[in-house]
């Protein structure tokens, strides 16, 4: 049987440099659900060290999906969700080769590693808010070879999107769906944007403090709440759906 | 004045589109922004960008760009030169950053 449940597919955590310290893996899992979200995608930018920590906070209590919000070159945000932590520790190794330069932690944050009991491994010094050089193509390719779900990041902020970046979306683009602000929302995206009517469209809270958490979330109609499920959501499979309002 | 005079001025190489090279140039526009380019570079603009993904022809044609020129050596991409070839976009490559690039063009198109 269906039934809806609430995602939310991009949030932060303190490995973000803009994230708050406070945004440790435990934390983060506690403030959801508390936020009743059924699903949720922890997306770092370029980065996932604390991935295994929410899965392990969060046990069997909330589903959790591997991400990460992959910069490309063209300076476009695209979030990348995985199956599997392996997934997306292998998604990580050809960023790692692909990004560049040191984190100043006085200009950009702290990108600090928390474990799931809340206690700092380390900090990162890759300069995580930079962009790879890898294409938006080539990030796809490579997220699909992985079996993972690709969908450019509120693609409506005037920064850091595909529309800002890149004018608009070609035919030939092969997203899985695509993320609009919580500013925006879906039905105002669906008027402003008829031309995408193709992509099924979700919104998100990408928080970066607790506090976010819970002011935005997309509902899906699925059987239970895993990734599989997620994909068969998106492509309206036996009577899976987004929910739009 | 002629794409084909730009890019013998300065050096330019022509990777792309050079059937399209007796285009007249009537402007200058810098950005890497496609939605900025979109809303604000004019008919007969030579377009100077660090951006090669395919969406920047696309950007050119619908514009009515004359030229693309590519910064800091940079490479098309396969799909950008595919599209460019089939559109007729001549794209040009500079070894020169967008600031040093952008006035030497400025200047040759303002001293006539
Ligand atoms: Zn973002
Ligand atoms: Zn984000």
């Amino acid at each position: 049987m269906l039934k809806f449940f609430n995602c939310d597919l991009h949030i932060h955590t303190c490995l973000s440099p803009c994230a708050e310290l406070d945004m440790h893996p435990l934390a983060l899992v506690e403030k959801s659900i508390q936020a009743q979200l059924d699903l949720i995608a922890v997306c770092d930018h370029n980065a996932s060290a604390n991935v295994k920590y929410a899965l392990a906070a969060a046990k069997d209590r909330i589903k959790i999906i591997p991400g990460m919000e992959i910069t490309t070159v063209e300076e476009v945000h695209l979030l990348g969700l995985f199956p599997t932590l392996e997934a997306l520790e292998k998604m990580q190794l050809l960023i790692d080769d692909h990004l560049y330069g040191q984190n100043d932690e006085d200009r950009f944050g702290v990108q600090a590693i928390v474990n799931e009991i809340g206690e700092v491994e380390g900090l990162s010094d890759k300069l995580l808010i930079g962009a790879t050089d890898l294409s938006i193509d080539r990030i796809v390719d490579h997220i699909h070879h992985l079996e993972g779900l690709a969908i450019p990041a509120h693609i409506d902020r005037e920064s850091f999107s595909i529309l800002s970046q890149l004018g608009f979306i070609d035919e030939t683009a092969r997203f899985d769906a695509l993320e609009i602000s919580k500013h925006k929302g879906i039905p105002k995206a669906r008027l402003d944007y008829p031309e995408l009517h193709r992509y099924p469209l979700l919104t998100s809270s990408d928080a970066h403090f607790l506090r976010d958490i819970g002011t935005a979330a997309t509902r899906f109609l699925l059987s239970e709440p895993t990734f599989a499920e997620l994909r068969m959501a998106l492509q309206n499979f036996g009577g899976r759906r987004v929910q739009e309002d | 004045m002629k794409v084909k005079t730009i890019a013998e001025n300065l050096g330019l190489k022509v990777v792309c589109g050079s059937n399209a090279l007796d285009r007249d140039v009537t402007g200058g526009y810098t950005g890497d922004l496609l939605s900025d380019v979109m809303a604000n570079s004019k008919e007969g603009t030579i377009w100077i960008t660090r951006q090669v993904h395919q969406n920047i022809v696309a950007v050119a044609s619908l514009k009515e760009h004359a030229a693309i020129i590519l910064i800091n050596d940079s490479q098309p991409t396969q799909e950008t030169l595919e599209k460019a070839e089939t559109e007729s976009v001549p794209i040009l490559v500079s070894n020169l950053p967008a600031f040093e690039l952008s006035g030497k063009v400025f200047n040759l198109l303002s001293c006539r």
